[in-house]
């Protein structure tokens, strides 16, 4: 008792919180200082995390032992406790990894477009990671308020007419649906009178059939709070304009923004309307399914529309909630543990897409972004032919990086194998083909043709879309000059590739671990065991 | 008392979502913060009315329903100091887009 690692699960928000708030005593003209105060803060981020993971997979996934840290030493309904299984801290890892990655790009350039840089990112790190570990619903709310606040200030670092614009509407979106966060988190303590998300899930089945209206009302505007978040269709209308805007490892970090939306959709739906929640069992779920389904199909036709590349991005974020918050819906173990599996490596691929957007923009001529879908419907003849003569133009060392960075990019956002995004999108089609496993034959409903076609089809659409704008950066604007692009900045896309080449290597035991996840989160019961039996950091000395 | 919370709340609730959805930044700042004293005042009503109760106990009598629910009050308390917070920033991105765009619609162009 009394190491560092007894709190462990804490870690993650107290170290950013610590390094933001420290970095806020010096000057912007010590940028050097907080660079480095940040990037140390960030990669310690990364040995946390990775150390979270392997304490929650080391535990058995059957009887459960979550890792849970109870704040203040309260005891466990009365006080609010950090959670952290094995779903929390990979998304913990997860946003660590981007974490890093985001910082080392914008250090060539970005981190000094603007004053504060370096602290909101750790409060925004602080606000992610927090999301991810809480146990508790209005807790929960604050962590988003959290993450939200500093959001607001990295979306509009940088300035300028058009991210002032987009910060604008994200703020005043984002603004209205914490109200209704607090109205759904109100309405379910006026019926369950508690806030400790595992107690909640233990009193559901209890509650009298008169308050079960009252406490599903209280669930789907906080399921719509969420939703906003997560961009799903009828609700996501802000995102692309605000991603697109983002200086570009601001939108690589706010690809795990619309996740922390997805995230709690799916950990709320399984523990309170999971199996054995009684008459509520289930519910949203069909909701959840066609509003994914929608998500997908706008999101799919936003990106063979987009004008340009970083709006195409923005459109890929809403594909990825859109399949993740369908795959939630189906209530399959096999369905989730692919949709995890495609959480992870979506994200990545997004998240180095964005950074990548911003060197192709580098090499292509002015104007490509808007001809690139316009030029087809012209028609335009190739009349530079006299151009021939530079055959023996070399193509430089950093242009072929490139392109095949954005080669990679494109195989995994267009779920293409042999990578991670094929994997990923195969175990979720096949378990939704299979859902009582590859013995028994399952009986497939039409909306499950449905949605397998789309996102098929979205992945098509995503194929069409990057080809079109391959095509369009690397054959027909290709300078003479070598690409300006610096290694620091395409350092973190190629770590970011890397690591989803390594999960389609490591398909196995990184399958292995999300399925472990997707079980525990299917048979909540040994997360509210644990949860509610959790132990007390230091055992308080009686006088 | 039940009666006139809850035409205050909505109320409250009525103003706030129409001023939300007008074209002017101030409209929907202001919007924003009746949207916000009907969330406080819903959050408190969620611990059930209570007149003449205490939320701390104070030792003179060990009778819980004696006292009002003190979660719901800490929970407003958090949500005002937060809604505060957002909405100081949301007027300093309203000043900004001001001064960028030269008006006051929520487009950044008159239509």
């Amino acid at each position: 008792m009394g190491g560092l690692l007894d709190h462990l699960v804490i870690l993650p928000i107290v170290l950013p919180m610590a390094a933001g708030a420290i970095m806020l005593f010096f000057d912007d003209r010590l940028r050097t200082a907080k660079a480095i105060i940040n990037f140390g803060a960030t990669a310690l981020l990364v040995v946390f995390a990775v150390l979270l993971v392997i304490k929650a997979a080391g535990v058995d996934a059957t009887t459960g032992a979550t890792a849970t840290y109870p704040l203040g030493n309260w005891p466990v309904p009365f006080g609010i406790v950090l959670v952290a299984d094995r779903l929390a801290a990979m998304m913990v890892l997860l946003t660590a990894v981007l974490g890093i990655c985001a910082l080392v790009y914008s250090l060539a350039r970005w981190h000094a477009a603007g004053p504060s840089f370096h602290s909101l990112f750790q409060f925004l790190l602080m606000g992610l990671n927090g999301a991810f570990l809480t146990g508790d619903l209005f807790n929960l709310f604050v962590f988003f308020e959290v993450m939200l606040a500093a959001s607001y200030g990295l979306a509009l670092h940088g300035t300028g007419l058009t991210r002032v614009k987009a910060g604008l509407h994200y703020v005043a979106v984002n603004l209205a649906a914490s109200s209704l966060f607090l109205i759904g988190a109100a309405l379910i303590y006026g019926v369950a009178g508690t806030l400790n998300m595992a107690d909640l899930a233990a009193r559901v089945p209890l509650i009298a059939a008169s308050d079960r209206g009252l406490l599903e009302a209280g669930a789907a505007i906080l399921g719509v709070a969420f939703l906003v978040k997560a961009g799903m269709w009828p609700l996501g209308f802000w995102l692309p304009t605000t991603y697109a805007a983002a200086s570009a490892p601001v939108a690589a970090l706010f690809a795990i923004m619309t996740k922390v939306g997805v995230y709690a959709v799916l950990r709320l739906s399984l523990l309170i309307f999971g199996e054995g929640s009684g008459a509520s069992a289930g519910f949203g779920h069909d909701f959840l399914l066609y509003g994914g389904m929608a998500t997908i199909a706008f999101g799919a036709v936003g990106v063979l529309a987009s004008q340009s590349t970083a709006r195409l991005a923005g459109y890929c974020v809403l594909v990825s909630s859109g399949t993740l918050l369908a795959a939630t819906a189906f209530g399959n173990v096999g369905v989730t543990a692919g949709a995890l599996f495609y959480l992870v490596s979506s994200t990545l691929a997004i998240s180095a897409f964005f950074l990548l957007v911003e060197l192709l923009e580098r090499i292509r001529i002015e104007g490509a972004d808007v001809l690139a879908v316009t030029m087809e419907a012209y028609g335009e003849e190739d009349e530079e032919m006299d151009e021939v003569e530079d055959v023996g133009v070399v193509i430089p060392g950093a242009l072929a990086v490139l392109s095949i960075s954005f080669g990679i990019c494109v195989l995994l956002l267009a779920g293409l194998p042999p990578l991670s995004g094929f994997l990923a999108k195969f175990t979720m089609l096949s378990a939704m083909l299979n859902p009582d496993g590859l013995i028994e034959a399952g009986a497939v409903v039409a909306s499950t043709w449905w949605l397998i076609g789309l996102l098929i089809f979205s992945g098509f659409a995503a194929l069409i879309a990057l080809t079109r704008t391959g095509i369009n950066t690397f054959w027909m604007t290709m300078s003479d000059r070598p690409a300006p692009v610096r290694v620091i900045e395409i350092a973190p896309v190629l770590v970011l590739l890397g690591l989803c080449i390594a999960m389609s290597v490591m398909a196995g035991p990184v399958m292995g671990y999300m399925d472990e996840a997707a079980a525990a989160l299917h048979m909540p019961a040994g997360y509210i065991a644990d949860v509610l039996n959790a132990p007390l950091v230091v055992e308080v000395v009686s006088p | 008392m039940e009666l006139i919370v809850a035409i205050g709340i909505g109320v409250l609730t009525t103003c706030g979502v129409f001023l939300l959805l007008r074209p002017r930044t101030f409209q929907v700042i202001i919007g924003l913060c009746l949207l916000s004293y009907a969330v406080n005042l819903f959050i408190f009503g969620m611990g059930r009315l209570r007149l003449d109760a205490a939320p701390v106990l104070d030792g003179g009598s060990a009778d819980i329903s004696h006292y009002t629910d003190p979660v719901p009050q800490a929970l407003v308390l958090t949500a005002i100091v937060i809604g505060f917070a957002m909405t100081a920033l949301f007027l300093v991105v309203l000043l900004a887009a001001r001064g960028l765009t030269g008006t006051d619609h929520v487009d950044g162009r008159e239509h």
